[in-house]
């Protein structure tokens, strides 16, 4: 119900006195009311929910959050012990019974496999 | 689609993981306010790549499942009358009434469509001026400003025959009643990204801080939810209660200002009953006097209502967190997306329907061979949104 997905849009008109816009997501387009977001223009982003533009998508937020993931860990990286991470990226344990590994911290196991989503339609 | 895909991408997924496991040093309760979040994570498999001392529990942030079970009744007896159409979002069709459902109803001659959009309702009330059009008005505030736009414009352009069925429900409110439960585990809060992106952050520093707890505003990808997550653990490993912003995307801090007025012109806060939780004062929203002429329960005067929940689901204790889907005696045996006793086994939002898709096998819930086909899927991989 909550489920809004971000869209462009391709153009701008009214309909009944109301500021509607063609946005497509990925392939699907549809009609969106623009009236919570009047200043938006043809190409941009916004997150659209139930037929409506709810708010602005922000590509340069998106892009510092992603660049602030990439950097998680480089400080392990630089300082940490290089024969964990030379034994985990090669996916195996700790190859030192004698000598616990110094840092506490998950192995590189898979994720369990789960029963795959039967698909749903959305409103 | 734009910033989906990066969002889930499993490299970074361990980055996140690795930081969070390197931060904590003890048990943390957090709970995941929203539906939307709680189907990604068990979709996704976050909760079992957490360390063992994060726990996740589900919040009640499923319209559709908290939506009073008198509410649906009164939908099902306003969508049986012969000079009705009903709309409704897809959701609600299989959500179990009082013995039946908006899906029976129509099977039994009523006119139920489903729309995309509530303006849709007023496209088709337009087109129908003999009959009158109700819309279900559900949701929390994400979907509000959608359903009192449309109620504005049915007065502006004046279209008689239009009415709305209103069960808006509010979030602080409920984490309010959440953090006032003697049996609350939550030390942290996941808050839904999308109810931000309308109404900010304003109502939740007051409730940071007097419950002491942090509450991390939380997007709806992997990534999303595991940033969530290592903002809230670090928070509490630090001793910390503040409101964070991790879905900056979509969300300012003030919110949609035109959403908010429209909100303001449109509704009014009152008590709202929740199904399976029960009343929590001023957490919901009617149609204030002005736009009284619109409320179908005033339009409709559906009397004779007596609802009877079954006495085996136990979804009330779901949506407060108190029990893990797979934890009631019900769970994919009497209880199915198939024959729902409660909601929450109904909705794409629902914890139990989230648990039946992604986990009844592992549970050992249902023989494999009694279950649709599945196909294995690794946790972090694309999904499809629509």
């Amino acid at each position: 119900m909550c489920l809004a997905v971000p869209g462009r849009v391709l153009d701008i008109g009214e309909k009944d006195g109301t500021r509607m816009a063609t946005v497509d997501f990925g392939g699907v387009q549809k009609e969106v009311c623009l009236e919570y977001l009047p200043d938006l223009q043809v190409g941009e982003y916004a997150i659209v929910h139930v037929g409506f533009a709810l708010q602005r998508l922000d590509e340069e937020s998106a892009r510092q959050t992603l660049e602030l993931f990439e950097q998680l860990g480089m400080l392990q990286e630089e300082f940490g012990d290089p024969w964990e991470q030379a034994a985990a990226a090669g996916g195996e344990p700790w190859p030192f019974a004698d000598d616990p590994a110094p840092v506490p911290g998950p192995g590189p196991e898979p994720a369990p496999a789960l029963a795959a989503p039967q698909e749903e339609v959305q409103p | 689609m734009k910033y989906i895909e990066e969002f889930q991408d499993p490299a970074l997924a361990r980055r996140l993981l690795d930081d969070i496991h390197a931060t904590v040093t003890r048990p943390w309760a957090l709970m995941e306010v929203c539906g939307g979040q709680t189907h990604t994570i068990i979709r996704h498999g976050i909760d079992q790549l957490l360390p063992s001392q994060v726990e996740l529990i589900h919040g009640p942030g499923c319209p559709v499942c908290v939506t009073p079970l008198e509410v649906i009744d009164k939908a099902l007896e306003i969508a049986s009358r012969p000079d009705v159409i009903f709309c409704s979002f897809g959701d609600m069709l299989r959500v179990p009434g009082t013995g039946r459902d908006l899906f029976q109803v129509r099977s039994e001659g009523g006119d139920v469509r489903v729309v995309y959009s509530p303006l849709d309702a007023l496209r088709i009330a337009q087109e129908n001026p003999k009959r009158q059009v109700v819309f279900f008005g559900i949701g929390f505030e994400t979907t509000a400003p959608p359903n009192a736009m449309t109620v504005h414009q049915a007065k502006k352009l004046g279209i008689p025959n239009f009415s709305l069925l209103v069960s808006h429900v509010r979030v602080p409110p409920a984490i309010e009643a959440i953090m006032q439960s003697p049996s609350c585990r939550v030390q942290g809060f996941l808050a839904a990204g999308h109810v931000c992106s309308v109404m900010g952050v304003r109502e939740y520093p007051e409730l940071a801080a007097r419950h002491r707890v942090p509450i991390v505003v939380t997007g709806f990808e992997p990534l999303d939810i595991l940033e969530g997550v290592r903002r809230a653990v670090r928070q509490l490993e630090r001793g910390e209660h503040t409101v964070d912003n991790a879905y900056a995307r979509a969300v300012r801090p003030e919110g949609n200002p035109a959403a908010l007025a429209m909100l303001e012109d449109v509704f009014e806060v009152t008590d709202r009953a929740w199904r399976g939780i029960g009343v929590i004062p001023d957490s919901g929203w009617r149609l204030s006097e002005r736009y009284r002429d619109f409320d179908a329960e005033h339009r409709f005067s559906v009397t004779g209502i007596n609802t009877r929940e079954p006495a085996e689901c136990r979804s009330g204790e779901v949506l407060q967190g108190l029990l893990k889907p797979h934890e009631c005696e019900a769970f994919g045996t009497l209880c199915t997306p198939r024959s729902p006793l409660g909601a929450t086994m109904v909705s794409s939002e629902g914890a139990c329907a989230a648990y039946y898709l992604y986990r009844r096998l592992e549970l050992g819930a249902v023989p494999a061979a009694a279950t649709a086909p599945t196909a294995a899927s690794a946790p972090l991989e694309a999904s499809p949104v629509v």
